[in-house]
């Protein structure tokens, strides 16, 4: 039994592989926040005024809050002073008119991370505005999809270019007083993605964000805004990988989404963001607010996430179940391992009537890693017919890691349907013994069983993103063992 | 093909098996009867190399090399193959992605190139016969909500599959009704060979009137008490275990 516990955690301690860094001269302002910050980033943006007023007021805001600590996880404390808020990559000054003018060593980075972008402009199908450190410096497809009047770009453009559409739904779902991170974020954040797809559209592609940290010590705070109208279809992939870091790295990102009647948005999440050495160091803090708005009636909004990466996961995908007959789905899967630390989940209010949700989370712990589920049902008063089911599992690889989980329900309607399962397993000696009965090696019975646990979530994915999914799992599984 | 010799093993430190001595020649079908506690399972244990036995002393030879220091996987992929008592249920993982990564991990072993998906699936369509069982089969995740049956027939479907040298099967006919231990027994039967050994381990004689052994061997408190042909079984089926006792108290142990 030890044995087995202590190869297996061998499994699970193997070297971050995408650890690497970009030489590229940054444009960044001095670390540390004040009015001064904000309007110089605002100002470098060439922002409009509304904008930086909505920073100045969540700056305002922020500044009488204080940092949540009620999640299960632990790290040192963080000083925002020390941070640098602005760092663009100075090849973009001039402002890049096609992949060509991109700094070549970018593009190489993005190689190494397997994001062809040429390649994939031309073969694969997907979009791809890809996040190097704050701006955002490539984006393809542009034309293709405006061709159908949707809109997707950086943020940034967004803010320049439809200043009527992001006025109207900036801070719709997310408000900026919403929480500490949040208002961080909507004082500070340099960029993310904009998507606008309109009435009766359904976007023929996936939409695909790749979002990398880079320079030293540079917050990042991303903002994304999907807005889905009337009967509209989208489906947007965001995935990361991280270059090897010695400082911890505050990542703070918001994301919204909206759907007005009968649209439809499912986002699938891949995070494989740098998880800090064997110790814990160095890794990155990943403390994101995601929420999606269902605001039309039957109108739909589906989560999917595999959190591989990070130090530390603070996340709850969350859904606003406004309009009648919405549905809300939320499907996780989170592995920690090494120090890692999770504490994710989602929230599912139930506001309109005959509101549907369901949650599947699937937690996965080896070596010292501590993974936490955190969930959310509300009912209100309102909501007449109202179902949700939730299924929440657990495994745990060797005997150092934890698994937790904090299902909270709350029913304020007595016609509504709570249904909640959960199961805690440790890897089953047995099943690991069966697998290896029959020849399978170890690592790759580990390996298997491992995506066998997840599968419910997978079949979640979009295709290509389901194979990374399952690659990554096994990556972040494998060790030496030879 | 098989030789164990003076073999003492224990579980936490209880000593179960208390010196067993066993050879086993290709084409042979063994059966190992005992009452429950006599060894039987740590046997098969041993043999597929559980880490919860504790080999004491003695060795097993197989094919010439030393059994005990080879790994699980190993063994299996050298040709030892245990069918379980208690099959294990792998949710998520689908039957022919199993079988697909065990035959693939024994190829590898072997130095061969993996089976092509089309050559695979054939091979799976023919040996799904031996057992009765339906394609859909295939997909469903191993072993799970599978009846104690299906369970079984699963066991003998992967042995037909990974053609093992030597099969273990570890109490195969627990839990089986008779039409599906017919099933299950014609199965074994038909993966009977010059080149294949057995050892069949069973409570019952019922399993035996199916699987008819060449050698029986009566295992009680850890050690060979008696060994004969098929009507060993018998007789054991008549008297039961209690007679053994009282033999092995004035008489000294046969081994086999």
């Amino acid at each position: 039994m030890k044995t087995d516990d202590n190869t297996v955690e061998q499994l699970a301690n193997r070297e971050y592989k995408w650890g690497f860094t970009t030489e590229i001269e940054a444009d960044s302002v001095p670390p540390g926040l004040n009015e001064d910050v904000i309007r110089l980033i605002s100002a470098k943006k060439n922002e409009p005024e509304f904008m930086l007023d909505w920073r100045l007021r969540a700056f305002r805001h922020w500044q009488t809050m204080v940092e949540p600590h009620w999640a299960f996880v632990e790290y040192p404390a963080i000083d925002y002073q020390d941070i640098v808020y602005y760092s663009a990559p100075k090849s973009d000054t001039d402002g890049p008119k096609s992949l060509d003018e991109i700094d070549p060593e970018l593009l190489r980075t993005y190689e190494k991370l397997g994001i062809p972008l040429k390649e994939q402009e031309m073969l694969a199908g997907v979009a791809v505005d890809a996040v190097f450190d704050s701006v955002s410096v490539a984006t393809t497809f542009r034309d293709k999809l405006a061709d159908l009047g949707i809109i997707f770009c950086p943020f940034s453009e967004a803010v320049k270019e439809h200043p009527e559409l992001v006025r109207k739904w900036l801070g719709s779902v997310v408000p900026h007083t919403d929480n500490f991170f949040a208002a961080l974020n909507s004082a500070v954040f340099t960029d993310g993605s904009f998507v606008y797809v309109p009435e009766g559209v359904r976007c023929p592609m996936e939409l695909s964000t790749y979002f990398r940290i880079n320079a030293a010590k540079t917050g990042q705070f991303e903002r994304t805004l999907i807005v889905a109208d009337k009967g509209s279809y989208v489906s947007y992939l965001e995935g990361c990988t991280a270059p090897m870091r010695d400082e911890n790295q505050l990542h703070a990102a918001v994301v919204e989404l909206v759907a007005l009647d009968e649209a439809e948005i499912k986002y699938s999440t891949v995070q494989n963001w740098y998880p800090g050495d064997e110790h814990g160091r160095g890794g990155i803090y990943n403390f994101v607010t995601k929420r999606g708005k269902c605001q039309g009636r039957k109108s739909k909004i589906s989560w999917t996430q595999v959190e591989t990466g990070s130090a530390i996961t603070w996340k709850y995908p969350s859904c606003i179940l406004q309009g009648d007959d919405s549905i809300g789905e939320f499907y996780s899967v989170a592995l920690t391992a090494g120090r890692q630390q999770a504490d994710t989940g989602t929230k599912m209010i139930h506001v309109g009537k005959n509101t549907k949700s369901t949650i599947v989370s699937k937690g996965i712990s080896t070596g010292h890693g501590q993974n936490t589920y955190r969930g959310l049902v509300k009912i209100n008063k309102r909501g007449d017919g109202a179902r949700n089911y939730s299924q929440c599992d657990s495994m745990l690889i060797g005997d150092k890691c934890g698994a937790h989980t904090f299902p909270y329900i709350d029913v304020a309607n007595p016609s509504a349907t709570v249904e909640h399962e959960a199961t805690t397993s440790k890897i089953g000696e047995d099943q690991l013994f069966y697998c290896r009965q029959r020849g399978i090696p170890t690592e790759d019975a580990v390996s298997m069983i491992v995506n066998g646990f997840c599968k419910e979530v997978f079949r979640e994915l979009p295709m290509e993103f389901a194979v990374e999914a399952q690659k990554l799992l096994a990556v972040n599984l494998e060790g030496s063992v030879g | 093909m098989l030789k164990i010799e003076n073999l003492h093993a224990s579980v936490e430190g209880n000593e179960i098996l208390k010196g067993i001595d066993l050879e086993v020649r290709p084409g042979e079908v063994h059966a190992i009867m005992g009452p429950n506690g006599s060894g039987k399972s740590t046997l098969a244990g041993v043999l597929s190399g559980r880490e919860t036995y504790e080999v004491t002393a003695g060795s097993v030879t197989y094919e010439g090399k030393d059994l005990l220091a080879m790994s699980p996987e190993d063994r299996a992929c050298e040709g030892v193959f245990l069918a379980f008592q208690y099959p294990v249920e792998i949710p998520g993982v689908s039957t022919v992605n199993f079988l697909k990564a065990a035959v693939n991990s024994k190829r590898k072993h072997a130095g061969e190139k993996e089976l092509d998906a089309m050559d695979f699936l054939a091979l799976l369509r023919e040996k799904l016969r031996l057992v009765e069982m339906e394609e859909t089969f295939l997909s469903r995740s191993v072993n799970e909500g599978f009846s104690g049956g299906e369970k079984k027939r699963n066991e003998i479907f992967q042995m037909a599959v990974l053609d093992p040298k030597l099969a273990v099967l570890d109490e195969t006919d627990s839990g089986l009704d008779i039409d599906a231990l017919k099933i299950v027994a014609d199965g074994v039967n038909s993966l009977r060979s010059p080149q294949r050994a057995m050892v069949v381990i069973t409570h019952y004689q019922r399993l035996l009137d199916y699987i008819v052994p060449d050698i029986v061997h009566v295992l009680s408190g850890g050690r060979i008490v008696r060994t004969g042909d098929k009507s060993l079984a018998l007789e054991l089926e008549r008297k039961g275990y209690g007679w053994l006792g009282q033999e092995q108290a004035g008489i000294a142990p046969s081994a086999g």
